[in-house]
């Protein structure tokens, strides 16, 4: 059984769709899902079908965290908790902006929630405006590329460490184009008791503007090239990072996206992209990726 | 048991009776004293729910929306500033229909910053799909968040009660209470049976998106849930009069309505005021009256339009203002005398706003001014000074 089922209406190559299909078979069904207002939500409940095989509960755009809060204490109070992991999956904007607030007070109070961002570095659901993960350099729709201004001139909100100073027991990152290692890391997630957060880097279609059928190899790019680290972090220790042989310089991942064209086309982009390849030097360093 | 107790300890004692499963909220004046009253219960071992202290009035209520979707009956309370934070949650938690129940505490809402009472809070929430219930007394407050859950869970209704008592006239006072035995409220409130809720057993979704081909009909079955509501209210308070010997029969309350020339509409503690005024007047031959609404949401057209038969004029005197026209309440009697042959005339105050005292003399004087024609018909605010001294 599809637990994610066929008949969505997601784009064709669409990188989220993807993630979510294997963060659910990795819990085997036995989850209830907390989506927020999003892409995915939108995607898979039109009234009156649904592609979703578990329980699960769109509420609102921000309160996610808040609504999975609930979920996890009425399983407590009634004794179900048998049942299933509490699993939210978020987009990038409903996670690092406007939902914030609500992710913090689910991890400080110490649910026992998997927090999943499904990062697709933009609200593409209304139509490609920047969010506090869209990278430096990128062209959205409320950050476009203009005469004077290059596009977004901020660096992605670090999520994950936002995670860790809340004690989250267990933060990771991940990519849609390693689906094992997804697969390997929700199991980890989930059987660990109180707040887990996983932020899962997938690609967007018509938002970066790349060739569906090249949506796997390019959210590997991003891996490739330093810019997505995949890394592990248990009890607030780094315990893992996905090794890189022979990094491949940023414009390898950049060259191919719509959303970063404008950069190589005059000096001022030559020197946005030489920050960029400075983000992924310092990710390299920083986490030790380089094999 | 009758007991002497703040308005707030009634509220919190009848919450324990009633045993939700999962409690959250937020703090703010002047609802604090009643999770505080909670919180000690839970922390001495009286009542087993789960309390979560929430990371705000939008978290509190979004938590509940999660814990209701699953099965467990749960309570909150807020006022104000909170109840105008959860807005966004309050259209959702009722177009998932879902039986929260939630006593607001009223107060006035900022700016000016101000604790004190008025009922712009929760009337500015009228549209939200939430059934909404106002107190006249302590009493009634705590009688009001029993049968609430009785009326939010019924299968035929559910949608979510807001039972609204007014800050610090009520929150804060000391009355004698008859308070609800454990056993009392096991007889009267069934165990809650959701029939739909989230469950691994039998996955369902919650919160589909509704195209333009679905989603009026999802309004209209709301409209019709909050006019079968409209049923449930007299049932189930004809069961609880039964079962505890007080409080009504109906959405309204009549006071020497039977041969009135002027009906005195209002709600909530005001309402006891408004009581006294029509005493003295009816000492000096007037003969006025008083409809007191308990259910605003739904609005008892039947009921208020019945009471207006045989009057000449009424007044509504109300704690808030819809800025722009009139106060809310004003409107919706008037849109249930549109109909009448002879339709009495229509007086509306707005009074007491961010905690300014109503006293009977005002409210008498206010009723006399419209009685000897000296106002016209229309919307007023009952008390103004130092407009003056705020201009300048
Ligand atoms: C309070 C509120 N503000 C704005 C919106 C409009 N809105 C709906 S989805 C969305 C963007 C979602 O972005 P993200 O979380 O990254 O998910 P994606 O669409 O990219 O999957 C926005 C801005 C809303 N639904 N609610
Ligand atoms: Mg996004």
């Amino acid at each position: 059984m599809m637990l994610f089922g066929p008949g969505h209406r997601a784009c064709a190559g669409c990188g989220c769709a993807v993630t979510i299909r294997h963060v659910l078979e990795a819990l085997e069904g036995k989850c209830f899902v907390v989506n927020s207002t999003g892409c995915m939500e939108v995607v898979s409940t039109p009234y009156p079908e649904s592609s979703w095989e578990v329980p699960y509960i769109h509420s609102l755009f921000e309160n996610a965290s808040a609504v999975a809060a609930g979920i996890e204490t009425a399983l407590k109070s009634l004794s179900r908790e048998h049942e299933g992991k509490v699993v939210v999956i978020a987009g990038d904007g409903a996670t690092a902006d406007i939902g914030v607030q609500t992710l913090s007070g689910m991890m400080f109070r110490g649910h026992d929630i998997l927090y999943v961002c499904y990062d697709n570095e933009a609200y593409m659901n209304t139509g490609v405006q920047m969010s506090g993960l869209t990278p430096l350099g990128a062209h959205t729709t409320t950050s476009p590329a203009g005469k004077s201004i290059p596009g977004n001139l901020g660096p992605k909100k670090d999520m994950p460490a936002i995670a860790l100073a809340h004690g989250a027991k267990y933060v990771a990152t991940a990519s849609m184009a390693f689906l094992a290692d997804i697969k390997k890391k929700i199991r980890k997630a989930r059987d660990i008791t109180g707040p887990s957060y996983i932020q899962i880097h997938s690609t967007c279609v018509p938002g970066w503007g790349i060739d569906s059928a090249r949506s796997v190899e390019i959210a590997r790019l991003a891996v490739e090239t330093g810019l997505y680290p995949i890394f592990e972090y248990e009890n607030g220790q780094l315990v893992s990072v996905r090794k890189i042989k022979n990094r491949k310089p940023v414009e390898e991942y950049l060259k191919v996206q719509a959303r970063f064209r404008h950069l190589f086309k005059d000096e001022r982009g030559k020197e946005i992209i030489e920050k960029i390849q400075e983000i992924a030097d310092y990710n390299a360093q920083y986490y030790g990726l380089d094999a | 048991m009758k007991k002497v107790v703040e308005g707030s300890v009634a509220i919190a004692h009848a919450v324990k009776t009633i045993r939700p499963d999962v409690i959250a909220a937020y703090p703010i004046t002047p609802q604090t004293h009643i999770v505080e009253r909670l919180s000690e219960y839970i922390a001495d071992g009286e009542l087993k729910s789960e309390y979560v202290r929430a990371d705000s009035e939008f978290s509190a209520i979004s938590i509940l929306v999660g814990a209701s979707a699953t099965g467990a009956r749960t309570f909150t309370s807020t006022s104000s500033q909170g109840l105008a934070l959860m807005h966004e949650v309050l259209f959702n938690a009722s177009g998932m229909r879902l039986p929260i129940v939630m006593v607001v505490a009223n107060r006035a809402l900022s700016a000016p910053l101000n604790i004190w009472n008025d009922q712009q809070d929760s009337i500015s929430q009228r549209d939200s799909g939430w059934i909404q219930l106002y107190a006249e007394d302590i009493q009634e407050a705590h009688d009001l968040t029993l049968q609430a859950y009785k009326i939010s869970e019924d299968i035929e209704v559910r949608l979510p009660s807001m039972v609204c008592m007014d800050g610090f006239i009520l929150t804060h006072a000391y009355e004698p209470v008859d308070l609800f035995e454990d056993e009392e409220v096991q007889k009267f409130l069934p165990p809650y049976d959701p029939k739909v809720y989230l469950t691994t057993e039998d996955p369902l979704t919650f919160g589909a998106l509704a195209t333009p081909e679905y989603y009026t009909e999802f309004r209209y079955v709301m409209q019709q849930a909050m006019e079968r509501a409209k049923k449930k209210i007299r049932k189930v308070f004809t069961e609880f009069k039964e079962m505890f010997n007080r409080g009504e029969e109906s959405l309204i309350s009549l006071y020497k309505m039977e041969d009135a020339d002027i009906a005195i509409i209002t709600l909530g503690s005001l309402t006891s005021t408004v009581r006294e005024a029509v005493d003295r007047l009816r000492d000096k031959g007037i003969k006025a009256g008083v409809v007191k609404i308990i259910s605003y949401r739904p609005f008892p057209e039947e009921e208020i339009r019945k009471s207006l038969d045989k009057v000449n004029s009424f007044i509504v005197f109300e704690k808030d203002i819809s800025l722009g026209h009139e106060g809310a309440v004003f409107t919706d009697v008037k849109s249930v005398v549109y109909h009448m042959k002879d339709r009495p005339s229509a007086f509306g105050f707005a009074v007491g706003l961010g905690g300014r005292d109503v006293r009977e003399s005002t409210i008498e004087k206010l009723i006399v001014e419209c009685i000897e024609g000296r106002k016209k018909e229309g919307f007023y605010f009952g008390d103004v000074k130092r407009v003056k001294e705020i201009l300048k």
